[in-house]
């Protein structure tokens, strides 16, 4: 299996996703079109590209030859962004940052305690002060005041 | 030409009044930065800083968003001649001589030379957009609906032309961003699509979730992992002056590099990136010494420095002149011009002349500005780098988390660049090009609205779109466009990509 090849299958199946998702709205007609007519033109024109990569990419780079050697960190990154959408609305943005670049530098990078308390006080109230108090962008305090 | 010039006076007093002044220098220095740390582009650098542009004067934000543009691609030159590493993409090319120049013990030269180019092209681009723009928004007025569709159409056909990789690739990329495009309210019947409960999502996916995410944090996951990065070598200021022979040597490809620069950052699509690497592809055919590039020839950075400097002024020629964003970068400074209540189009310059004049004289000042900053304080730009990559990183995320919060206090957005991040990981590693699906994502809603319209003013005809003649000519162009990007894949022949070493792979 090569790249492309797996990479065209992942747009048909979403081509067609979107093309079986679109029969909530009016298609209208050819000459006045309704609000899936356009969302089923683009899905259509995407199942053909994906198509067209499936078909003739035979000799594209093998799905193995990509290596992922970073993945462990991407996954932690990742991670810590998905705990940002829950928390900083929740427990504040200072604590948020607080605790992702704990994260980050402690149990990811396995930083000393002084780099990553520093670093992790210094980003989350030395940012809040820049953007919430100097440039007035509106952050969430969280339910201690923080 | 009168006019020009009064007009241009007035944008100097506005330019060099205090306040507009130090948001030209704090946006060169915040550029310059974000030019010289790896992963944070340009697009990323102004998406992060535009919540902070929300609480200044619609000329104040627009000249800090600006100098941040034109400061990255100015700071991008100096990892890429000191250390290898392009800070952004368009230093791709300046990589190869420029580190070679280095490694001879020409750094100095080379970053000499870089910013000179730079600035050349920068001023020189300045003085065509000023040319350019009034008469092409004129032009503009004539423009309806359906003129409207055949250029954001061309726009795309152009992007996936020129784009680096493969142009079946470029052109799924576009549509996947089309389709992006589609969420949200549909503006002529009311219905909500593809929003699945989700209110945040009524108004569409943002601009800077996308793009923040596909290009600061895919970065950032790509990266994080890797070996540190090489020793800095930092040059001292007496090692600044190039010699005679160099300095002749760059003159004509500042000079190319300026004016081929600007012709392609008029044309949709990455130009910066683009113009770079045609300019280093016209210099070595060019070269009576072709073997000398690659083993430190100066034009190998003269050229592309000038023309990526030069690609930003000609990207802002659309931009002003039609409202058009030509690129993911133009789309969010259309965006914070839209916060402060002006929408740009052909009727900016009649109804906004200060903002535009001033914004133009600002250009004059940024390049000036840069050139001061670039040269002297080139040590101290450099020291950013010394920070160990696995401490930067943390910080990156949190500006980028900052950043794409503040736009709409909503952690919706947050979650959406945190998808696009992951999607932007997994495409680049199976050599997709990003950006497309973010000028896709722009262009969505008035290239479905132009196209609807027309139709409804046609009464459901199409010919609407070959009865006129603007309309016809630039599908026409649109049109052979396609053909010369297919042509060459049906018959097996090399396309200017891979002669000029582009393509990333074959076409298939």
């Amino acid at each position: 299996m090569t790249t492309d090849r797996l990479s065209g299958a992942v747009l048909v199946v979403f081509a067609l996703l979107v093309i079986f998702e679109s029969r909530h709205y009016p298609l209208g007609t050819f000459r006045l079109p309704g609000p899936a007519f356009v969302p089923i033109l683009l899905a259509s024109l995407l199942l053909i590209f994906g198509m067209l990569l499936v078909f003739t990419s035979g000799d594209a780079p093998r799905i193995s030859s990509i290596r992922w050697t970073e993945w462990h960190h991407a996954a932690a990154i990742l991670a810590a962004s998905v705990f940002a959408v829950f928390a900083t609305e929740r427990l504040g943005y200072r604590l948020t940052v607080l605790l992702i670049v704990g994260f980050l530098i402690k149990v990811v990078e396995r930083r000393g305690w002084m780099q990553t308390l520093g670093l992790a006080f210094g980003l989350a109230f030395g940012s809040f002060y820049l953007f919430y108090t100097l440039l007035r962008v509106p952050l969430p305090e969280g339910p201690f005041g923080f | 030409m009168v006019e020009t010039l009064h007009n241009l006076y007035i944008g100097f007093a506005v330019a060099l009044s205090p306040n507009v002044l130090l948001y030209a220098f704090v946006g060169c220095v915040i550029g310059t930065l974000v030019g010289v740390l790896p992963g944070v582009g340009p697009l990323a650098g102004i998406s992060l800083l535009l919540p902070a542009s929300f609480g200044l004067d619609a000329t104040s934000a627009i000249v800090l968003l600006a100098g941040i543009y034109y400061g990255a691609m100015y700071g991008g030159s100096t990892t890429s001649i000191l250390m290898r590493i392009p800070g952004e993409a368009a230093s791709v090319m300046t990589c190869i001589d420029g580190y070679e120049m280095t490694r001879k013990g020409r750094a100095g030269a080379a970053l000499a030379v870089a910013a000179v180019g730079s600035y050349v092209a920068g001023t020189v681009s300045v003085v065509a957009l000023m040319l350019l723009a009034p008469p092409l928004a004129s032009f503009a007025l004539r423009f309806g609906p359906p003129e409207y569709f055949a250029l954001l159409l061309l726009g795309l056909l152009m992007l996936a032309y020129m784009s680096g990789g493969s142009i079946l690739k470029s052109l799924a990329m576009a549509t996947l961003g089309l389709l992006l495009g589609m969420i949200g309210i549909d503006p002529m019947t009311g219905f909500f699509r593809f929003s699945y409960g989700l209110v945040e999502l009524g108004d569409g996916i943002g601009v800077v979730p996308v793009a923040v995410g596909l290009f600061g944090l895919s970065e950032i996951l790509l990266t994080a992992g890797q070996p540190t990065p090489p020793e800095v070598k930092k040059p001292r200021l007496r090692e600044l002056l190039p010699s005679r022979q160099e300095w002749r040597a760059s003159l004509w490809p500042i000079g190319r590099g300026t004016v081929l620069g600007f012709l392609i950052g008029i044309i949709p699509g990455s130009a910066h990136i683009i113009s770079s690497f045609v300019s280093y592809a016209v210099e070595r055919r060019l070269s009576k010494h072709p073997e000398r590039f690659g083993q430190g020839a100066i034009e190998g950075v003269a050229g592309p420095e000038s023309a990526n400097n030069s690609a930003t002024s000609g990207a802002f020629v659309p931009m002003l002149a039609l409202g058009v964003p030509s690129g993911p970068i133009p789309a969010v400074m259309i965006a914070a011009m839209m916060v402060h209540g002006i929408s740009p189009g052909p009727l900016l310059i009649a109804q906004q002349p200060q903002l535009f004049w001033g914004f133009i004289a600002s250009m004059y000042v940024g390049n000036v500005v840069l050139l001061i900053l670039n040269l002297p304080l080139v040590g101290i730009f450099v020291n950013v780098l010394k920070v160990p990559y696995p401490l930067l990183y943390p910080s990156i995320l949190i500006f980028c988390v900052l950043g794409v919060y503040a736009v709409n206090g909503s952690v919706v957005d947050v979650g959406i660049m945190t998808v696009m991040g992951a999607l932007g990981y997994v495409l680049r590693k199976f050599d997709f090009e990003t950006a497309p699906v973010v000028l896709g994502l722009i262009l969505a809603p008035m290239m479905e609205m132009s196209f609807r319209q027309s139709l409804s003013m046609s009464s459901g005809s199409y010919g609407i779109f070959i009865n006129r003649p603007i309309a016809l000519v630039m599908l026409v162009v649109g049109l052979a466009l396609l053909v010369l990007s297919v042509a060459p894949w049906l018959m097996k022949t090399l396309d200017w990509r891979q002669r000029f070493g582009l393509a990333s792979g074959q076409e298939k």
